[in-house]
């Protein structure tokens, strides 16, 4: 079992650490790709599945080629029956196989819901530990180019309230590689949440095997004024808020918690106790899901630092809407952060 | 009622040692026993887990293990007690689960619907109706591609032909040569509902067919039927030749669920259930081993009489377990490496 010597990261580096530095450096995407290449390098049990991971595309490059290298056995192209092929990967998953599944929407979850929520989430639990299942379900979030209702969502509010799932939500190229080889080890069911908006972003992100620990938020920014939580897309949006709260003199402290389930609350309490503001900041939308977790975790065990009620910058509660003008009031971003924090200050 | 074989057993053909005959025959006489036990205990409602009874359905399980190696996986539904039995799961273990019990094959956590022994190739079952039939065609896939020479059976109900995640199943199967036998057990009823208010047929053999893949009918009261048509399915799949599907047509004598089956008449057509009667797949077996002088009648009470003091023990130590530690219920929700 190689998973062992793949080492879990001990200091992270910040997001933007490196800018201008002559380090490696490669883009989300292919800091997704270079991980699951080195896990089918270094693990034969090891798979790639889903449709079209073996087209011309490759997944938006995540999976490029992957079936010339390792062969068609090893990353497939399936027919579209979500709901099978999840219960196939999970099958495959207990008989002693690591899949990653990959679908291009999480929308499509929804198709496979009976396999991950009654099967995957609760088969550890309901056999006392005696059959686990470590599979990664990937997908990726679209936003923009009118998408619209049925391509554009995010679910991880949805699956939140399933016990039994990990949540992991990379937003720098160095935790998706980080992240991604953490999810293959671990032995779980994990649904691996990526946003298409941060395949071209860059960071560095070293050559050599590394994950990135679950359970475990990043600090981006430090600061005083207001503790900004923000996922996935969000924490790139709420570096631009923090750089122009910046020039008014605000100090925001920016906590991407990485990782949904678990979630680091020692982390995100810390930062509340030093700064006494909130503000969350999700893909998703405003009801039940990521922004109404943290905010109860606030009001649970952070009452008494805060100064200030909590804002919440999440999608309205509508489907999502196709038309550009119609996206454009829909989606949050930056704009939205700056005008949370100043509500609260 | 489908068409059934009423000529003499399909297996007039005797290529079945009378050995594995007569143990067929105590494997089904065990089964029977160890449900009718739990049904004569269950409304002592100490046993606080649904239970779905095999009766009337045994030679289905039985003549399907039979041509079974001990790692061949095997993924059943709610209904799983007799597949678990004659796939040789652990009967104390079984027993201790459905009284929720720390001892039990799932840690209590399971019950009756979710029973598991991996030392005879059952990673878990499945409540869901048809939920576990995709999970046994990737356990195929790993085992082709680990190349294992395992087979996967599935067993599942004729509801599960309604459910569309089994047709992706058997899509995918097909497609990728995997080495799985689709068991379909119709028995007629979901719950209280015939299966003529279901689906359009009542022969579902013949809707599958067009996915590539040999389906055929099985007379599911028949041992013989069973286990040949069986043993050639398996020997397909060990081969490389890929899945087949079979339909066992047969009859579920007790309730959808718990003991008896007091609302009978209020669903179940006059007269179907004494005909079904009529063919009890031990009965039938137990009668021509003893016509063909494989078999002495004192050899079967000698056979009862030590089935029903290991059911006697399997009782007896899953009452005297332990619950499991309301500490430890949050124990398992997810994997840790130093459990396994």
């Amino acid at each position: 079992m190689p998973w062992s010597k793949v080492l879990v990261e001990t200091v992270a580096p910040d997001y933007d650490q490196h800018e201008g530095q002559d380090v490696r450096k490669l883009s989300y995407g292919e800091a997704l790709k270079e991980a699951v290449e080195q896990a089918m390098a270094v693990d034969p049990r090891v798979y790639v599945m889903g449709q079209g991971v073996d087209d011309a595309g490759g997944s938006f490059g995540s999976t490029l080629d992957l079936h010339k290298k390792f062969g068609p056995k090893r990353s497939f192209d399936t027919p579209l029956s979500e709901n099978a092929l999840t219960g196939v990967a999970i099958g495959s998953a207990m008989a002693g196989m690591r899949p990653i599944y990959v679908h291009n929407r999480p929308d499509f979850f929804f198709m496979a819901m009976d396999q991950v929520a009654n099967h995957a989430a609760k088969w550890n639990y309901m056999f006392a530990g005696k059959t686990n299942v470590p599979l990664v379900m990937r997908a990726t979030t679209g936003r923009g180019w009118g998408s619209a209702a049925q391509h554009s969502q995010t679910v991880h509010g949805v699956f939140m309230n399933i016990p039994g799932l990990r949540i992991v939500m990379p937003a720098t190229a160095y935790d998706a590689k980080g992240l991604l080889l953490s999810s293959i080890a671990d032995g779980n069911p994990v649904l691996f949440l990526e946003h298409r908006w941060l395949y071209k972003t860059k960071g560095h992100v070293p050559e050599a095997m590394y994950r990135v620990p679950f359970g475990k938020a990043r600090v981006h920014r430090h600061g005083d004024d207001v503790t900004i939580v923000a996922v996935s897309q969000m924490v790139v949006e709420a570096l631009r808020a923090a750089d122009e709260l910046k020039k008014e003199g605000i100090s925001a402290e920016i906590v991407d918690p990485r990782t949904l389930n678990p979630l680091d609350e020692a982390t995100i309490l810390e930062s509340l106790k030093k700064t006494g503001r909130l503000v969350i900041c999700d893909t998703g939308h405003r009801t039940g899901g990521f922004t109404a977790e943290i905010g109860a975790l606030a009001a649970e065990k952070g009452l008494s630092y805060l100064k200030k009620p909590i804002r919440r910058v999440a999608s309205p509660d509508v489907p999502t809407p196709a038309g550009f003008t119609l996206e454009a009031a829909f989606f949050r971003d930056s704009k939205h952060i700056i005008a949370a924090v100043k509500e609260i200050l | 009622m489908p068409a059934l074989n009423t000529s003499p057993k399909s297996a007039a053909n005797r290529s079945i040692p009378s050995e594995a005959l007569v143990e067929m025959l105590r494997s089904m006489r065990r089964i029977r026993a160890i449900e009718e036990r739990i049904e004569s205990e269950y409304s002592k409602d100490e046993m606080k887990t649904p239970v779905h009874l095999y009766i009337g359905q045994e030679a289905v399980g039985v003549g399907v293990s039979a041509n079974l190696r001990k790692d061949d996986y095997v993924f059943t539904g709610h209904r799983s007690h007799g597949h678990y039995l004659a796939k040789g799961g652990d009967l104390k273990a079984m027993m201790a689960e459905l009284y929720c019990r720390e001892t039990g094959c799932s840690g209590g956590r399971g019950g009756s619907m979710h029973l598991i022994d991996k030392s005879v190739g059952m990673l878990g079952s499945s409540a869901i109706v048809g939920g576990s039939v995709s999970i046994a065609v990737g356990t195929a896939l790993a085992s082709q591609r680990l190349g294992q020479g395992r087979v996967a059976v599935a067993y599942f109900g004729d509801a599960a032909l309604e459910e569309g995640g089994v047709f992706e199943s058997i899509n995918a199967a097909v497609l990728w040569n995997l080495p799985v036998l689709f068991v379909c057990e119709n028995n007629l009823y979901s719950v209280h509902s015939h299966l003529e208010a279901r689906q359009t047929t009542i022969e579902l053999a013949p809707k599958v067919k067009g996915f590539g893949l040999p389906s055929v009918k099985v007379d599911g009261s028949d041992l013989f039927d069973v286990y040949e048509k069986s043993k050639a399915a398996v020997e397909r799949a060990r081969a490389g030749d890929g899945p087949s599907f079979l339909e066992c047509q047969t009859y579920r004598w007790r309730a959808h669920s718990g003991a008896g089956d007091a609302g009978a008449a209020k669903y179940r057509k006059a007269g179907e259930h004494e005909e079904w009667m009529k063919r009890c797949p031990i009965g039938d077996l137990e009668k021509k081993l003893i016509a063909d002088g494989d078999l002495a009648p004192k050899a079967i009470a000698e056979m009862d009489a030590e089935i029903s003091r290991e059911i006697d023990e399997a009782f007896a130590f899953a009452k005297q377990s332990p619950f499991p530690k309301n500490e430890d219920l949050g124990k398992h929700v997810f994997f840790e490496p130093e459990a396994k």
